[in-house]
Formats: C-alpha cells, sequence, structure tokens
C-alpha cells in the first residue's frame, strides 16, 4: 500500500462516520480537528473502523499518530504492509 | 432451554439508551443482547394502541433539535455515532412554545428553534434581568455538560447570582425541570444546563408518527449491526461474586454469562437486581411522577383557536415549586403539548387533533387503589387537569371542546411504572446520577437516565457514552 492510498482509506473512514463534513478539501499537513469538526467520539471510530475493517490495531498511547493525514500516512502504511506481508 | 448462553455484552432494557448502546457494541462486533421485560420497546418513549389509535407514552417533543450543518451538539453526535441519516428521523420542527405563569398566564414567554426570539421576549418583558440572563446564558455555553467527572452545584444558586426576578427565574426553571428534573425544587447545574440547550439553544421536532418512527430506525440499526433482542423477558437478578457479576437470571430461571452488563433500568432498580448491598445505605429512588391526559379531537386544534402553540409550560402560583403534590395530582403547574401544532409542510398532518396535558403527582396516592378506584380517579382527575391546563390557552367553550372530543386515555405514575419498571413510578429517575455508569460491580454499568444525560436524544447519547467508554475503548 502506497501513502496515498492509506490516506484514502482514511478519508473513506471518515466519510462513513461523519457523513455531515465536507472532505473535498482536508489538507494533509493539518491536523484533521483543524479543519474538521472531529471530537473524541469521532476519533475512537476511526480507530474503532480500522480495525473493523482492515484489522489494524491503534493503541490508545497513540492515538495522536492519527492527528493529521499525513501523519496517518506515515503511522498506518507500514503497519498496512506488515499485514498484507503476512497474509 | 439454552442455559450456557455467553454474551459480550447483556443489556437490561430496551429504551432509547439500551439500544443505543446495543446498537455501537453490535456495529464493532460485539456479541450482544437486549433482555426486555415488556412486550414493546422504547421504556419511558414507548408506544400503545387503544381501539386502533397509536398513544406516544413519553414524548412531546424531540429536544436537542438542530437544523442540518450544525455541528458538534448532542443530536449531531448521536448521528454520527449511530450512522444515522438524519433524514431517517424525518424530524419536523416545532412552530412556537411559550412559558405562561400567573393564574390566566398573565406573564408570557415565547420560544422558538430561533434562541433571539426567547432572548427578545425576556428583554420586551424582563428588562432589568436582560444583562444577567446574557450573562447566564454564556455561563451556561462554556459549561462542560458532558463531563463524566465534575462536582455538582445548584442550579437555583447558580441562576440566582445572574437573575434577581424571582418570576424569570421560576419562568426558566418549569420547563427544564418538567423535561428532565428528577430532583424536587432544585437541579444540579450540569443537568439545568443540558436542559437548557436541549429546551432553548437548541430546539423542538418531531417526526410526524411520533416516537415510533425513533424506535423503528433504531430497532432496524440494531438487528443490521447483528444484535439479539429477547422481549418479554426481564433481568429478575444479576449475580454477583468478588466484586463481579457472574450471570444474569432471568423471569424465567434461565441463566445467562456475559463479560459486562449495561443496565439502563436505573440506578436504584440495578442495585436490587444484584441483591442487598453490603455496607452502604441502597440508593434512593426519585420522587416525581406524572400524570397526563389525552384527548383525541375530531378537528384540527388550530380550528378552536388553538393552533400556534406547540408546547406550554404553565404556572399558575406566585412561586413555581417542583415537587411530588400533596394529592394524587397538582393542577397548579404542567405541560400542554399539542402535537399537530409541528410544522410537517403543506403536504402532511396528523389526521385528528391531539391535546395533552402533563401534571406532576403522587404515586403512593396511585399505586394502592384497586382497579375500580384507579379508574374512578382517573375519572376525577382527569377534568381537574384539562380545565386547568386550558386557562393557559385561547377560550374555548366546554360545550365546544366536548362536541369535538372523540377518544380519550390517561396515564398515570402506575402506567410509568408498568413501561419504565421505576420503582415509585419515578419519570425522570433518582435523584442522584452517576456520571460514569459506575455500580458496586466492576463489570456492571448504568446507562440512561440514572446515568444523567437527559431527554431522549441524551438518553441515546448515554447508551453510546457508556458503551464506549467502559467497553470499546478498552478493545
Amino acid at each position: 500500500m502506497t501513502k496515498d492510498e492509506c490516506k484514502q482509506v482514511v478519508l473513506d473512514i471518515i466519510a462513513d462516520i461523519a457523513p455531515d463534513e465536507d472532505l473535498s478539501n482536508v489538507k494533509p499537513e493539518v491536523r484533521l480537528r483543524d479543519q474538521l469538526q472531529l471530537d473524541s467520539m469521532d476519533f475512537l471510530d476511526i480507530v474503532m473502523e480500522l480495525r473493523k475493517r482492515h484489522s489494524i490495531e491503534v493503541p490508545e498511547s497513540e492515538y495522536q499518530q492519527l492527528a493529521s493525514l499525513d501523519s496517518c500516512a506515515e503511522y498506518l502504511t507500514p503497519k498496512f504492509n506488515t499485514l498484507a506481508a503476512k497474509s | 432451554m439454552n442455559t450456557t448462553s455467553h454474551y459480550d455484552v447483556a443489556i437490561v432494557g430496551a429504551g432509547m439508551s439500551g439500544l443505543a448502546a446495543g446498537i455501537r457494541l453490535a456495529h464493532f462486533g460485539k456479541k450482544v443482547c437486549i433482555f426486555e421485560r415488556h412486550n414493546a420497546v422504547g421504556g419511558l418513549n414507548s408506544f400503545y394502541s387503544i381501539g386502533g389509535r397509536k398513544f406516544d407514552v413519553g414524548l412531546h417533543a424531540l429536544t436537542n433539535f438542530v437544523r442540518p450543518g450544525v455541528k458538534g451538539t448532542p443530536l449531531t453526535k448521536l448521528l454520527r455515532q449511530l450512522r444515522i441519516d438524519r433524514a431517517e428521523f424525518a424530524l419536523c420542527e416545532q412552530k412556537q412554545s411559550r412559558v405562561a405563569f400567573g393564574p390566566a398566564g398573565e406573564t408570557s414567554l415565547r420560544f422558538t428553534n430561533d434562541f433571539t426570539v426567547f432572548e427578545g421576549e425576556i428583554a420586551g418583558k424582563f428588562p432589568a434581568q436582560i444583562d444577567g440572563f446574557r450573562r447566564l446564558v454564556a455561563a451556561i455555553r462554556t459549561y462542560d455538560d458532558v463531563s463524566l467527572d465534575i462536582a455538582p452545584v445548584s442550579a437555583r444558586s447558580v441562576v440566582r447570582s445572574h437573575i434577581a426576578d424571582p418570576l424569570l427565574e421560576d419562568m426558566l426553571f418549569c420547563p427544564v425541570m418538567y423535561y428532565g428534573s428528577a430532583q424536587e425544587h432544585d437541579m444540579e447545574f450540569g443537568q439545568f444546563v443540558i436542559m437548557f440547550k436541549a429546551l432553548f439553544l437548541e430546539g423542538f421536532a418531531r417526526p410526524l408518527d411520533g416516537v415510533r418512527v425513533i424506535l423503528r430506525v433504531l430497532l432496524e440499526k440494531y438487528r443490521a449491526a447483528g444484535g439479539e433482542r429477547r422481549m418479554k423477558c426481564g433481568v429478575q437478578k444479576i449475580l454477583g461474586r468478588d466484586g463481579r457479576a457472574d450471570a444474569l437470571v432471568l423471569d424465567n430461571g434461565e441463566e445467562v454469562t456475559a463479560t459486562h452488563i449495561i443496565s439502563s433500568i436505573g440506578a436504584p432498580e440495578t442495585e436490587r437486581l444484584m441483591g442487598p448491598p453490603a455496607t452502604a445505605t441502597p440508593l434512593a429512588p426519585g420522587q416525581l411522577s406524572f400524570v397526563e391526559t389525552i384527548s383525541i379531537l375530531n378537528v384540527q386544534p388550530a380550528a378552536l383557536g388553538w393552533g400556534d402553540d406547540t408546547i406550554i409550560f404553565f404556572n399558575d402560583s406566585p412561586r413555581f415549586d417542583y415537587a411530588c403534590p400533596a394529592g394524587p395530582v397538582g393542577v397548579r403547574s404542567g405541560v400542554i403539548c399539542i402535537p399537530n401544532n409541528f410544522d410537517y409542510g403543506p403536504e402532511q398532518k396528523l389526521p385528528e387533533g391531539i391535546f395533552r396535558v402533563t401534571c406532576l403527582a403522587d404515586y403512593n396516592q396511585w399505586a394502592p387503589l384497586a382497579e375500580e378506584n384507579y379508574q374512578a380517579e382517573k375519572l376525577r382527575w382527569f377534568p381537574e387537569v384539562q380545565r386547568s391546563a386550558r386557562r393557559f390557552l385561547p377560550a374555548v367553550s366546554d360545550a365546544s371542546l366536548a362536541s369535538a372530543l372523540i377518544a380519550t386515555d390517561m396515564f398515570t405514575p402506575r402506567t410509568i411504572t408498568k413501561f419504565t419498571g421505576h420503582i415509585g413510578g419515578a419519570i425522570y429517575g433518582a435523584p442522584v446520577k452517576h456520571r460514569q455508569g459506575r455500580t458496586a460491580l466492576e463489570n456492571v454499568y448504568l446507562c440512561g437516565t440514572d446515568q444523567g444525560f437527559l431527554g431522549i436524544v441524551g438518553a441515546m447519547l448515554s447508551g453510546i457514552s457508556m458503551a464506549n467508554y467502559h467497553i470499546l475503548q478498552k478493545g
């Protein structure tokens, strides 16, 4: 998986949990919280959907790695690739 | 009979909060079962049929209504968390509501889903208080009302620090208390903030077909997520050992086990399921109960001149006292709801006129009545309640109202116990709330009215919050 594909995975999840947000201009380097109305319940859901859909585990101590799309891609892409290599 | 069922989570009660918790948990792959003693879902916010007509039990209006695009409020959070498209609730907004005080409603404050209307009314009728009112509203807006650990403060004392006129103070408390307070005379400020926002800063709406639309959406989400549900199957005991719940004993004697238990039935009620507490005094149930009269009319209320007001909170006395009345019913104050007066648009309307009036009642004077006396008391109080409420509406002659009347019903504190299981018909549960939902057993959590988020949106958010906090966040 590329980092761009990883960003799309995260955007797809956000689109499902917050369908009332406009995701057409999300800046990858800016914190998601600063450009979208996402609260801690929504971030919990991003983590839960990553586990449900992709079997990716994000421990609570590492939630801050999901702050922006860029940081999501840095943090999650290796996890996706490790998982793909195992299967 | 299967005696080896094990669930990740067992939920006691299929009201709004239990269903919402169930949807969250089932969506994220937990094996969940909701156990409901009644034959209908919804708890306090249920409905029943008499003579082919459906009556709502609890819901006058869904509070916390905000229009599409307004984010970060309870309604938006709950729609997101339960993956509900707001169109599914088909909410229609109120026309206008009022707080009417004085023997004939001489002082009246109108409000709508646009807060500036209410603010303007207060500026016009209480000009000396408007600055204080604005300070109070600013304090409410910045208060962290969803915090799960905040020290309780008297709402009366906070409101008095901003508002010096006792009439205005009482007029603010009346709606807030009637729509959610489990405590007499005063309430905790956090609870006041939740209700003030829900009623005034947000607003009222309703689906044309009432509460059953919302219940249908919840049931469908729960079913689609894979949740199980057992109706007419109450929980009679929670068996604990070493501070943890081991198993649930159902009304039919069957035992099931669960890793976690979420109970929506109330704090004292849940404590009773767990057996006598080892040391502490038992939790006190609430003292506040209601009666409601429901009149079905063969005309739209507008034809009687009652077409403007959706909800009216009324009080005829010098002070407003929210407390268990001395008699079976207290008719000095109450709430009128005219469900026809939501804006359903030009294409649809309720087929019949509906006029509902709620007043405070004393459970202890209703509970022991033999069936025949119970029916007689209902007949005696029905006209009293109506007469009191009609003082706050445009005058309609007894003869015109009688000729429009095609059916009536009345619910009492006994009805509330039947639908909710609450001890003492306590409409909003016990006065002491448990924000973190903890009980004497470490894997049993409360959700719903005794967790302390109020209104039906609050109830659903309570189920969501407790499922998140105690179960989903912990992986």
